[in-house]
């Protein structure tokens, strides 16, 4: 299946459009944020976030960054646990107007109707893949609260290039990860 | 800086950046038992091309570099001195020089210390062996791997699973499926059947160590890894938790003796990206492999 061309921000249309397994390249900005910043978001609910975030992509990342002369390089960047979010995620996706989620392993029914209802999606990301997802960053266009939360928890904003990802939670409430959830549930008790 | 610590310096750049053959190779194989245009196949694919650049590039395989832990084996005799001491000081250099993340945190204060030393960090391991040689093994384990680890005690009545290997098994299916995606699947699973509740866990660690090609020298342990590899890649859970025919790349199961009212089963997952090395010193002769 040839993988799709999705340039960030989009649109409510085409998140709308994106079914679970869909293999879709992603490509413009994307902003960083784990457990500190969700929690920080869904607290404080800055405003400088939102021109960042809307109709944009959440990546679950805590990047390995270097300086190059007064230039961020990424070194290592792939996806951490989606699930830590979970309390968070739905209720940030809203706020902010944010059209999709990068992570890795999925979330749960919160975000599943969070998604749905606010038009967005999740993209998976491969875990581990953290050199090649690095090459896919083209450019470190800022840092925010970088002093203030550490370099791998900081809301870090990626210009990305054909950055591999999987549709694996869509806007129509399906979820590929309750699907494998069931049939190996199933796969076990036939075994145990 | 010891000399000692300019190779585990490079043990660890060798460990974070180029992934060990044995694991690679699995890898591969578990590529091609996909189906062509399946999830699970363009993962591996994904997968592979990350190992690759990550080698030639010199640049870590993932951005959690893991908790950074050392086993360090002496000959009988040997003074410890300096070893504990070179892991530390490798461990900062290699997070200044970007091989590693900075990941050790406080839990009171929520700080990152910023050069991955900190209370037990880095994990260092000192024991006496009967070889001649000083080996340190590296283990750079992720986060989201250690997360998944699980411990049971047997009895445990909603599994069914009794104070016997049967009992053992189930324990592993269970962790296995309870893992799912989460812990970067397909996992390598270390095994400790006994020992008190700390050793159980630790010795389930330490069976990640062994390479997924060995045997294990006891017969009966060799064929519940076999069963488990096998059963464990019945699940369905596949690369990354998308379906497919590879939960696990390998089951390793040792065993400590336990004490008669206690009977725990350990379970340690490794991510895919199990990164691993060891640095052998024979004289002034050092070897990373």
């Amino acid at each position: 299946m040839a993988a799709r061309k999705i340039e960030l921000p989009t649109t409510e249309d085409v998140i709308r459009s994106l079914h679970i397994g869909d293999e879709v390249r992603l490509y413009g900005t994307v902003v960083t944020a784990r457990d500190v910043a969700h929690k920080f978001m869904v607290e404080k609910r800055p405003d400088f976030l939102r021109p960042l975030l809307k109709g944009s992509v959440i990546y679950h990342c805590g990047p390995i960054v270097r300086k190059d002369g007064d230039e961020w390089k990424v070194v290592a960047a792939g996806p951490t646990t989606s699930s830590r979010e979970e309390p968070y995620q739905a209720d940030v996706i809203e706020t902010y107007g944010v059209a999709g989620i990068i992570g890795k392993a999925g979330m749960g029914e919160k975000t599943s109707a969070g998604l749905k209802k606010s038009g967005a999606v999740y993209f998976h990301a491969v875990g581990g893949a953290g050199a090649l997802l690095a090459k896919c960053v083209k450019k470190v266009k800022d840092v925010l609260m970088l002093d203030e939360f550490g370099s791998p928890e900081a809301f870090w904003v990626l210009d990305v290039e054909d950055f591999p990802t999987i549709v694996t939670m869509d806007s129509h409430g399906d979820s590929l990860h309750r699907k494998v959830l069931q049939e190996s549930e199933a796969n076990l008790r036939a075994m145990l | 800086m010891s000399e000692l610590a300019d190779h585990v310096l490079e043990l660890i750049r060798r460990s974070s950046t180029d992934l060990s053959d044995d694991v690679e190779a699995r890898i591969r194989e578990a590529r091609d038992t996909e189906d062509e245009g399946s999830t699970a196949r363009s993962t591996f694919d994904v997968i592979i091309e990350n190992i690759e650049i990550a080698r030639s590039g010199g640049t870590p395989i993932c951005q959690d570099t893991g908790l950074l832990s050392f086993y360090a084996h002496l000959p009988e005799g040997m003074d410890q001195g300096g070893v504990k001491e070179a892991c530390i000081d490798a461990a900062r250099r290699a997070t200044a020089a970007g091989l590693l993340r900075p990941n050790a945190v406080n839990p009171i204060t929520g700080k990152n210390s910023g050069d991955n030393i900190g209370e037990g960090l880095p994990y260092v391991s000192i024991e006496y062996h009967e070889g001649d040689e000083l080996t340190i093994d590296v283990v750079q384990k992720g986060g989201g791997s250690e997360n998944v680890g699980a411990q049971y005690r047997l009895p445990d009545p909603d599994l069914h699973a009794g104070r016997d290997l049967a009992g053992v098994e189930k324990c592993i299916m269970d962790a296995v499926f309870t893992a799912q995606g989460f812990g970067c699947s397909p996992g390598t699973i270390g095994v400790c059947i006994g020992g008190d509740r700390g050793g159980s866990l630790l010795g389930a660690k330490k069976q990640l160590l062994r390479r997924l090609d060995d045997t294990n020298p006891d017969p009966e342990l060799a064929a519940l890894e076999e069963k488990l590899y096998v059963n464990l890649n019945k699940l369905g859970i596949g690369p990354m938790g998308f379906g497919g025919k590879t939960t696990v790349l390998g089951v390793k199961i040792g065993f400590l003796h336990r004490h008669p009212a206690s009977f725990f089963v350990s379970m340690a997952y490794c991510c895919w990206a199990n990164r691993r090395r060891r640095l052998t010193v024979r004289g002034d002769q050092f070897s990373i492999n």
